[in-house]
């Protein structure tokens, strides 16, 4: 049993210590870890936090909380300069604001190239493709080129092409903020969907917080200028059927997070 | 503290609800690109600004302010064509001409793209060289011209070198800023997805610099067909073969401006015809797959 490492979080979410990920085996520790580029102020300082097996966590701050460094850093495209952290041996799969997908190969090529490269044979690699992008239903634009989809059904192929990547955790960061409303309604329900089908851990970085409390199971707030966990909450399945509740904590959420905001003031 | 938290996400609608609601919005949001068939205006408008400037000159030559043997019309030419056709010089000449073009472009290509790559990708060797292949693609490559004379001879190789000397640099240039323009995301991406430094330059680097690869493969082609040009109007006799530039050359020493005339509108159309058969149909589809044709003027 991982006891949750939160520094200062405790005072106002004295429900947190239930549910989420405190009881699961952990696929991601981070213990004080520090990052700072070169001689600056430093962009994340004394992060603490643990991510259960398959849990959904939600990670939301303010613009320049290090949010996206936070990222690099447990995917392995940066390294920290202070702490420690644990994250699964064959690192991440990873999705982008942007969808980041290759304009001269088909949705197809794009998640065939993840299977590629992974080592998968030509022959499984279509099939496997086929099914992915099956799973974000899109089976109707398997031979689109990019520029031939719209933005939602690119961020759907991004996601097939990073479960193709088959890593137990998923790194997802604002995936869906340049996306219109209804679209992004959509992708929460399928990103929900997909997640329970294949039993991913993911860390969603958002600065949105309905679409936190929407998605996660737990929801971070990280502080900006340094970035820094210092609250959490647990978000219930009441939250995401039951308005009243949901508003609620959206409300408690945002209150929270402004007031790390002025602090900046 | 005011109250003005927007509504709550919450989940709705079934799976199947949610299922049509998302097919709804792929066909709505992503257009159908139609493919036109082949489109007249290609062919016939650069014919209608062709036969416009054959007119001008026809109207000018008829004015007659000039002795008719050293500005010949239109007409005048297309005989000393026919006669050259007819002779087989013409053919002989664009044959010689091509072969060596295409041969020596193909050898360009093979030599500069591995040092375009290894340019691009290794820091050192891109500092130490990029600044001599630069002005290399600068130098006019018919400079080369009196040293390879005295090298080689009035040989094959002369001609070659010149035109090595041409296209070589350019190649690399084109390589190298191809590579260049890949936006860092690409590279992000093939790192995630787990990629070795081969898998990289194989699977993203090469199709993501391809635009601009072809781009300096069109640039390589022109500069090798002028330095070729300018090698056979330097260079003739010898061992060498009787080129385009042979042909020109000959007529300026014949004072035959038909001839001159001729050599010239047939080096113009080569240039063309390569343009328009081999390095237009190739870069559009390259754009067009990648969806930067929209709004263009192509």
């Amino acid at each position: 049993m991982t006891e949750l490492l939160i520094a200062d979080a405790t005072t106002d979410t004295p429900s947190t210590r239930e549910a989420g990920g405190a009881n699961r085996a952990p696929a991601v520790v981070l213990e004080n870890l520090g990052k700072r580029f070169g001689d600056g102020a430093p962009v994340l300082d004394n992060v603490n936090a643990t991510v259960g097996q398959g849990e959904f966590v939600a990670l939301l701050g303010a613009s320049g909380c290090g949010k996206s460094t936070l990222l690099n850093i447990i995917s392995g495209l940066d390294v920290p300069s202070a702490g420690a952290l644990e994250v699964p041996e064959d690192g991440a799969a990873f999705m982008f604001q942007d969808s980041a997908l290759f304009p001269w190969l088909s949705a197809r090529g794009n998640v065939e190239l993840a299977l590629k490269l992974r080592g998968v044979g030509r022959a499984e690699r279509r099939i496997r493709a086929a099914e992915l992008l099956e799973l974000v239903n899109l089976s109707h634009s398997v031979a689109k080129r990019p520029h031939e989809l719209s933005g939602g059904m690119r961020q759907r192929v991004a996601l097939a092409r990073a479960l193709a990547q088959d890593k137990p955790l998923l790194l997802m960061d604002e995936p869906f903020a340049a996306l219109d409303a209804i679209t992004r309604d959509l992708l929460h329900n399928e990103l929900e969907r997909v997640w329970k089908e294949t039993g991913r851990t993911i860390i969603f970085v958002t600065h949105n917080v309905r679409e936190a409390v929407r998605l996660g199971q737990r929801v971070l707030l990280l502080s900006s200028r340094p970035g820094k966990v210092v609250a959490q909450w647990n978000v219930s399945d009441e939250h995401r059927t039951d308005a009243g509740a949901a508003g609620e904590l959206t409300a408690d959420i945002t209150a929270r997070l402004r007031q790390e905001i002025r602090k900046h003031a | 503290m005011p109250e003005t938290v927007t509504s709550p996400l919450i989940k709705s609608g079934t799976e199947e609800e949610m299922r049509s609601l998302e097919a709804g919005l792929d066909s709505l949001q992503s257009e159908s690109v139609e493919r036109r068939g082949f489109d007249f205006s290609r062919v016939l408008l650069p014919l209608a600004a062709f036969i416009v400037v054959l007119l001008a000159w026809q109207f000018y030559v008829s004015l007659g302010l000039r002795r008719r043997d050293l500005v010949p019309g239109p007409l005048d030419v297309l005989g000393s064509l026919g006669a050259l056709w007819q002779n087989g010089t013409a053919q002989e000449a664009v044959w010689t001409s091509l072969q060596r073009g295409i041969m020596g472009f193909t050898i360009s290509i093979v030599v500069a793209t591995p040092i375009g790559l290894l340019l691009s990708q290794v820091k050192l060797l891109r500092r130490a060289f990029g600044p001599l292949i630069s002005g290399l693609q600068v130098l006019p490559s018919v400079a080369w011209v009196p040293a390879a004379i005295i090298w080689f001879g009035l040989t094959d190789a002369t001609v070659y070198f010149v035109m090595f000397m041409g296209a070589i640099p350019s190649i690399i240039n084109g390589l190298i800023a191809g590579v260049d323009q890949i936006p860092p995301q690409y590279r992000r991406v093939g790192q995630i997805l787990g990629a070795s430094r081969w898998e990289m330059a194989v699977n993203v680097v090469l199709p993501a610099a391809l635009p601009g690869y072809v781009g300096g493969l069109k640039q390589g082609w022109a500069f090798s067909w002028r330095s070729l040009m300018a090698a056979e109007i330097i260079a003739m006799g010898g061992s060498l073969g009787f080129g385009l530039g042979s042909l020109l050359e000959q007529g300026r020493q014949l004072s035959d401006m038909g001839i001159v005339m001729s050599a010239i509108l047939i080096i113009l159309f080569v240039g063309i015809a390569v343009e328009l058969l081999i390095f237009a149909p190739v870069e559009k589809r390259l754009l067009r797959g990648r969806g930067l044709l929209a709004g263009s003027t192509r």
